[in-house]
């Protein structure tokens, strides 16, 4: 098996790096784009108005509570429908920043929440405006508490990517699937991808661990 | 301590429920330019609610909050505008940790379009000088001591050149030592003419720069007058009660 991993290995490693750079940029757009969304959808679900906030809620506990190979399906077969010509990694692409914005509101609204809220007090006693308490004392301190969460979000991300391969798009798995059927083996190429994402995995996190500590020097 | 008989602040049958718990049952008070109150009472009588609702930190539910004349609960009125000339200061002194403490100065009067920024910091310096923190103007708050902290919050509070001060027990939350120095502080403004609403348990630092001490208790004010009709000569009995316990 180790030699037949090692004859796998070298000869279809181009395959495998090309899946996982794939794997990387679409975990990473999904987060990147979830935070833009994910930032108005945490605010709307924090603000006073009740239909705004109440909207949130739904899409949050919608995406939250539904399988996300549900929503892959979901967007792959319902986004055609509205344009025709769509390739099938848009598809993903839109279903994995939706999925991820629900997630990565919850993070936001959890490190916003987190703050003290003596801050917003004092802000408030100073007449700052309400956009200004938001962006210039809440969000600076809260991204002490969501830059974490996000970086595990990426990591859950990278993982999740790998229900995108029904779709044959590119990423690591779909890696897995043209080694297996090209060298008729599938226990080898399997070993390979899951090292791969484990060395990704704990290399993010050790990363994010350093990231922290950073953070929270000045505290 | 100067005080004049112009009212800066009314409270008009001021009442405020948190759920079915009447916490505030209907006060009627003035403060007035340059006057100094302190306001006393057993804990959870309602001092921080009282306090909060002169500046809108807390809606009252009912009654008027008249501050310069106008009643700032109308709808038509933004509290922002009115808590720029209200400068408050709280007993776990919430400075802002990701800022500087000459930033945390300059934040209100940049931010709020009031000053520019090179106004700002001169001013800045002037405040943290009359508090002895200019050579820590470029520190983070986690560098200074609880007392220093309290103090960067003071001098906070007046960089937007309030017309009052509202103190929510400035000094409950330092250690023993720290406490004289933000009390002469807090003195040296009351001095300088600045109005002062201070909920306090210090009753000597009470009965010295006062011009009148309100005693709450039960959501009212139970008693009030100069320091020495309150606490030497007071017949209310919940006054006496709490005097002899606290002093
Ligand atoms: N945000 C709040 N929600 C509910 N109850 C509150 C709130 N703030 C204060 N209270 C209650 O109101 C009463 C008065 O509180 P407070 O004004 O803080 O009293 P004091 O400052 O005199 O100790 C207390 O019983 C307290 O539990
Ligand atoms: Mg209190």
């Amino acid at each position: 098996m180790i030699s037949n991993i090692i004859r796998i290995w070298s000869k279809y490693w181009p395959v495998f790096m090309q899946g996982l750079w794939n794997t990387l940029w679409i975990a990473l757009v999904a987060i990147v784009m979830g935070t833009f969304f994910g930032t108005f959808i945490a605010l709307a679900k924090m603000s006073k108005n009740k239909v705004l906030s109440t909207a949130a809620t739904v899409y949050i506990e919608v995406l939250r509570g539904t399988p996300m190979l549900l929503q892959l399906y979901f967007f792959w077969v319902g986004l055609p429908y509205l344009f025709p010509s769509i390739s099938d990694l848009a598809c993903v692409l839109i279903a994995l920043c939706i999925n991820s914005s629900a997630y990565v509101a919850e993070c936001i609204r959890a490190g916003i929440q987190a703050v003290d809220p003596g801050q917003r007090e004092a802000a408030m006693s100073l007449g700052l405006t309400e956009s200004n308490i938001m962006r210039k004392i809440i969000l600076p301190q809260a991204v002490k508490n969501i830059l974490p969460a996000l970086g595990n979000e990426f990591i859950v991300m990278i993982k999740e990517t790998a229900l995108a391969s029904v779709f044959f798009i590119g990423e690591l798995m779909t890696a897995f699937k043209v080694v297996q059927s090209n060298a008729f083996l599938a226990l080898e190429p399997l070993t390979i991808v899951g090292l791969i994402y484990l060395v990704i995995t704990l290399t993010l996190s050790k990363g994010m661990k350093t990231i922290e500590r950073r953070l929270h020097a000045n505290d | 301590m100067q005080m004049t008989d112009k009212p800066l602040i009314e409270l008009v049958d001021l009442h405020k429920y948190f759920g079915n718990l009447e916490v505030l049952k209907g006060i009627n008070e003035t403060v007035h330019e340059k006057e100094v109150v302190s306001i006393i009472g057993p804990s959870g009588c309602g001092k921080s609610t009282l306090l909060r609702c002169m500046n809108l930190l807390e809606v009252p539910t009912r009654g008027k909050v008249i501050f310069e004349g106008v009643n700032i609960m109308d709808k038509s009125v933004d509290p922002t505008i009115h808590r720029r000339k209200m400068g408050m200061v709280f007993q776990q002194f919430n400075v802002f940790p990701h800022l500087t403490v000459l930033e945390n100065i300059t934040a209100a009067p940049i931010l709020n379009k009031v000053m520019s920024p090179e106004a700002a910091n001169k001013k800045a310096y002037e405040l943290l000088d009359t508090v002895g923190l200019a050579d820590k103007a470029k520190e983070y708050p986690q560098k200074l001591s609880g007392g220093q902290k309290q103090r960067l919050a003071i001098v906070r509070a007046m960089a937007m050149d309030p017309k009052v001060l509202l103190f929510d027990e400035p000094t409950s939350a330092l250690d023993p030592e720290m406490v004289k120095g933000v009390l002469e502080v807090i003195k040296s403004l009351a001095i300088s003419g600045m109005t002062t609403v201070i909920v306090t348990h210090e009753m000597g630092f009470a009965r010295e720069v006062s011009d009148r001490i309100w005693f709450m208790y039960d959501g009212v004010i139970a008693e009030k007058g100069t320091p020495d009709d309150v606490f030497n000569h007071t017949k209310n009995p919940r006054a006496i009660e709490f005097l002899s316990q606290i002093l």
